[in-house]
């Protein structure tokens, strides 16, 4: 089943408006993309979009109730609100270090949830 | 730490310019820098800008604001930069005073050989655009709703509507959601994305948020706390197409409506400010009009990306530093002349060992008491003698002179002060 | 055991504190009442804080008596209570020929009404006073004795030098109805529990016909709310020196442009009859109309430099004026009425009701006298309400000195108005506490500049929640249901 799709590719600032036409598992055509990045994009896109996530996780001891934390990769979209959930349960001891690794492997996508800042005790 | 009373480079605000500038000027020889941070960390408003999207640029690295600002606090302590922070500056003198306060230091006064101006922005408010209403709880400026969400840890509401698609708003919107709120709609009143498409992609398109272009909010319902707010479409000369109004129930109205340069103290400085951008005229080492003033950031004008904002502050740092190092070596380039023995004054008071040159520096001086017989001038270093004349007699009601020339040059640079006494042979 | 009052004094605007004030001065127990979380909220939040020379009321109006006598009394008001007060002079500025004549009647009214130090000026003189004015003014009235003043300031003073003096001030407290034995008044009745008194004073403002109404006295008088809008300037940019009014049309004293003792700039108000008492918003065509009239006199003014917008009611009564032969609907009520027992009725206190406020306080003690009260003055009664430091007044030496007193005052809360923790501290342990981040903005001038309190929010909220000892979430603008925040970020149901 032929289908065709509208993206907004983000490789750059210019932020072509792409027309993609997509046959089950392949994509046939790719209009309007100014530049090879357009491609890539369309093809992560439509199969696989990542995101980078981040929020914050509940502290206790520290300075701040919260920690600001990310996603040390990107990590599949339809999994953004999940991954969230999953999130919203740690609570971690105070002192906490850059780049410290506040959940491991979350929902088994390989990938680590980090602390992005030092946050010392209260 | 003990507070010095000057420092070579003072530098208003710890953001992305501001620790720029601190690392920058330590690496260019700046020996003593202080950085004023009016919160209690380091890191200006990085710390709450939670979301990835720095250090693209200058580390090739997709980090959040807070790892980006770690970067550089880590550095600049390790290069020895000097903190106060919870501590606001109140005033800038042109002459590069500058008053400040905290609880824990108390009120500072502190003279600076430079200064780096970056206060960076405050946001546009409602009354700036006069939006009509009671006055209830609910309505915040993004930033400020960005701050208690992620910083103290508190949703400001339930019900969301964002006014403007500059990126502070789109960002929120994506980081109300993450956290259960609804963001109701994001209204613009141009007809084009105020913030980057990036954002607009992954802030509002990947949660279905509606967006609507020339639309902004025609009132605020509410007493005590918001209730609703009535929005409507509007032309090109921003007048309301009547018809086009919708009540829209919320119990909170976010304000993305623009970031101003905060430039109150540079004002007080006798700095001149760009009307067009709000922010000093700078020249290319990022100087502006008052000489060891520099200013860096977006309290010049306003930056997309905090990557160009720490580029700028390179700038500032070095040249800043460049101007208070100068100004310390022509300090310590005076050595006083002391009036010694039987001497009441000697003028010139101050020789610039920088300045000597080929030509004779004739001292000036008068005598406390006659001596009417062979009487010494002499000129020392207190250890060894650099001159000496032998007079017939000295009387206060005549002036005496003793030339130093060319050939004493050498002793006089490596005295810490001269003196000159007078007494009988 | 019931509470019992000598005096229970029904609203705490700037009338009603001033009255409870001087009643705090004899012997006798005094209660003042206000239904809002704060003093101050109704009329007494929005006007142009000026203190009317008295030259515009009708002659003969308890509105003329009472606007001069008033006038008079602020000298020794400001330095007793100690808040900001200055006598700028007003100047009613005509624009073109034609407005030339009403400066000469107001001249005329002037010397009814005993006003002294009026002067007319020419339009050379008035461009030399006020720089920015219109190249087309022709002359202007200038009456000396016109003032400006901080209207919260006078009202949070006056209640606390009452509570010094003995007072008790119950806030969050709203009158319901009278508790009557025949045609006496001995109680009142609020949402707080019933309150016994000998005297009741309704100083009500915009709610002052319901109270009275509750009593059965005056059924025929009506309040109807005049809302007026403002705008306020950035200091930095806009620099008026002078009290300017336009002249005066039967709409009332015209849309102002005028200095405030905080070096901003105001314009307004316009005046729109509405029914809902409660409707203090902002609108479009309000705000259209108070610039359009601004103009007039500032033909310079931008809006580039708005940093602040704001609107008011006003308490228009409809009662005649008692003096025979004027022919006047909305003079005030200032009376002890015939038919109960136990009341003094205020009534219609609209502008100059700031003015009038310290004459209206001595005409209520002449009436109670008139009554056969025998008001004794208390021997320890304490006149001087003890100022508190003012960061932002203060030079950078005085700073210094206070913040090696005090750590507090060191930590600057408020950028854009220099306001410190130790100011909002004082305010939340002061004689009446403020609770809500409004009453702080109101005493400490916090949150009114350039940044409308973007900076300052979450730490007003911070600090005040630790100085209560409650929850952030519990914090509230401006009272109960006007919170600020709504759960912590990381509790989210379902």
């Amino acid at each position: 089943m032929v289908e065709k799709r509208k993206l907004i590719c983000i490789s750059c600032p210019v932020g072509c408006e792409l027309t993609v036409t997509i046959d089950e598992d392949k994509i046939i055509e790719v209009e309007d993309n100014a530049c090879k990045l357009g491609l890539d994009y369309a093809e992560q896109e439509i199969f696989d979009p990542r995101r980078m996530v981040a929020s914050t996780v509940k502290v206790k001891n520290g300075y701040h109730p919260l920690v600001p934390v990310y996603t040390e990769h990107p990590i599949p979209k339809p999994m953004i609100k999940d991954i969230l959930v999953e999130i919203r349960k740690v609570e971690i001891e105070a002192p906490v270090k850059t780049n410290q690794v506040v959940l491991e492997n979350v929902l088994d996508t390989g990938v680590n949830i980090i602390a992005s800042r030092d946050l010392p005790k209260a | 730490m003990s507070l010095k009373n000057t420092y070579d480079v003072v530098i208003i605000g710890s953001g992305p310019g501001g620790l720029a500038a601190a690392v920058e000027a330590k690496k260019e020889g700046a020996q003593d820098v202080l950085v004023i941070e009016r919160d209690a960390e380091l890191g200006g408003i990085l710390l709450q800008c939670i979301h990835n999207g720095f250090g693209l640029e200058i580390f090739k690295e997709d980090l959040p604001g807070p790892s980006y600002a770690q970067r550089y606090i880590d550095e600049s302590l390790t290069l020895g930069v000097e903190t106060l922070l919870d501590t606001i500056v109140l005033e800038v003198t042109p002459g590069r005073k500058i008053f400040a306060s905290s609880k824990q230091h108390g009120f500072v006064e502190i003279d600076a050989r430079a200064i780096v101006l970056a206060m960076g922005c405050r946001e546009r408010t409602r009354a700036m655009i006069q939006i009509p209403g009671m006055r209830p709880a609910g309505v915040y400026t993004a930033g400020t709703a960005q701050r208690f969400v992620n910083i103290e840890g508190y949703m400001p509401g339930k019900k969301y509507v964002i006014l403007g698609s500059g990126d502070i708003g789109l960002i929120m919107a994506r980081r109300l959601t993450f956290e259960g709120a609804k963001v109701e709609r994001v209204l613009e009143i141009l007809p084009y994305l105020s913030g980057l498409t990036r954002n607009y992609v992954q802030c509002l398109q990947d949660f279905d948020i509606p967006l609507m272009f020339e639309h902004t909010v025609k009132f605020i319902h509410g007493k005590d706390r918001v209730e609703a707010v009535e929005i409507a479409a509007v032309d090109k000369n921003w007048k309301f197409i009547p018809g086009t109004e919708e009540v829209i129930p919320c119990d909170t109205l976010l304000l993305s409506v623009g970031l101003i340069p905060e430039n109150e103290l540079s004002r007080q400085a006798g700095v001149e400010l760009d009307p067009i951008t709000g922010g000093p005229f700078v020249d290319e080492s990022r100087q502006t009009n008052v000489p060891g003033i520099f200013a860096a950031g977006n309290v010049v004008h306003v930056y997309d990306l905090a990557d160009w904002v720490t580029m700028a502050g390179y700038e500032a740092g070095k040249g800043a530093a460049k101007y208070a190092m100068a100004l310390r070596a022509s300090e310590t380039a005076h050595i006083p002349i002391i009036a010694g023995k039987n001497v009441h004054h000697v003028v010139p008071q101050s020789i610039n060992v920088r300045s000597l040159e080929e030509e004779e520096i004739e001292l000036q001086l008068r005598v406390l008491k006659p001596i009417e017989d062979r009487t010494y001038v002499e000129v020392h270093d207190g250890e060894n003698q650099i001159a000496r004349r032998l007079m017939r007699y000295v009387r206060p009601g005549e002036m005496n002179t003793i030339t130093l020339k060319p050939s004493h040059f050498a002793d006089v640079e490596k005295a810490s002060s001269i003196t000159v006494d007078v007494y009988p042979r | 055991m019931q509470e019992k009052y000598d005096f229970i004094v029904i609203g705490g605007g700037v009338v009603g504190c001033i009255i409870a004030r001087t009643l705090s001065r004899f012997e006798g127990s005094v209660l003042l009442i206000d239904k809002e979380a704060d003093l101050c909220m109704g009329t007494t939040a929005a006007n142009t804080a000026i203190v009317h020379a008295g030259y515009d009321p009708l002659p003969n109006t308890l509105k003329a008596r009472m606007n001069v006598k008033g006038n008079a009394m602020w000298d020794q008001l400001a330095g007793e209570l100690d808040f900001a007060f200055e006598r700028r002079g007003d100047f009613v500025v005509a624009v073109g020929e034609d407005e030339l004549p009403a400066l000469d009647v107001l001249m005329v009214q002037a010397k009814k009404n005993g006003v002294p130090g009026c002067l007319l000026l020419s339009g050379p003189e008035v461009r030399r006073r006020e720089k920015n004015i219109t190249p087309e003014t022709s002359g202007a009235l200038w009456a000396s004795t016109g003032g400006i003043c901080d209207p919260f300031a006078v009202t949070v003073a006056a209640a606390e030098n009452a509570v010094m003096n003995g007072a008790v001030v119950k806030l969050n407290t709203e009158f319901k109805d009278f508790i009557m034995d025949g045609d006496r008044i001995i109680g009142i009745k609020t949402n707080k529990g019933d309150f016994l008194s000998r005297w009741v004073i309704n100083s009500a403002g915009l709610f002052s016909d319901f109270v009275m109404h509750q009593a059965g006295v005056r059924p025929e008088f009506k309040i109807k709310p005049r809302k007026g809008e403002y705008f306020v300037f950035d200091r930095a940019d806009v620099q008026i020196d002078n009290v300017l009014f336009p002249v005066p049309s039967d709409k009332g004293k015209g849309i102002l442009v005028t200095t405030t003792v905080h070096g901003n700039t105001i314009l307004g108000p316009n005046a729109e009859i509405i029914d809902d008492k409660e409707n203090t918003s902002t609108t479009t065509s309000g705000m259209d109309e108070i610039w359009d009239g601004a103009q007039k006199l500032i033909p310079s003014l931008s809006k580039k430099h708005v940093i602040a917008t704001f609107a008011g009611l006003r308490p228009m009564g409809n009662a005649p004026c008692k003096t025979p032969g004027v022919n006047y609907n909305a003079d005030y009520i200032i009376e002890i009425p015939e038919e109960v027992r136990g009341f003094v009725n205020l009534g219609g206190i609209e502008s100059p009701g700031l003015a009038s406020s310290p004459a209206i306080a001595q005409e209520v003690v002449d009436l109670l006298i008139d009554a056969g009260e025998e008001l004794k003055v208390k021997k320890d009664w304490d006149p001087i309400r003890p100022s508190r430091p003012r960061f932002r007044e203060m030079s950078q030496k005085d700073r210094k000195l206070l913040v090696d007193m005090d750590p507090r005052y060191g930590r600057i809360i408020c950028r854009c108005e220099d306001v410190t923790e130790g100011e909002i501290i004082a305010e939340i342990h002061a004689p009446v506490p403020a609770t809500t981040y409004d009453a702080i903005k109101r005493r400490t001038w916090l949150g009114t500049g350039r940044c409308q309190g973007g900076f300052d929010t979450p730490r007003v909220v911070e600090i005040l929640a630790r100085e209560l000892g409650v929850s952030p979430l519990e914090i509230t603008k401006l009272g109960e249901g006007s919170e600020f925040l709504f759960r912590p970020t990381k509790n989210v149901e379902g």
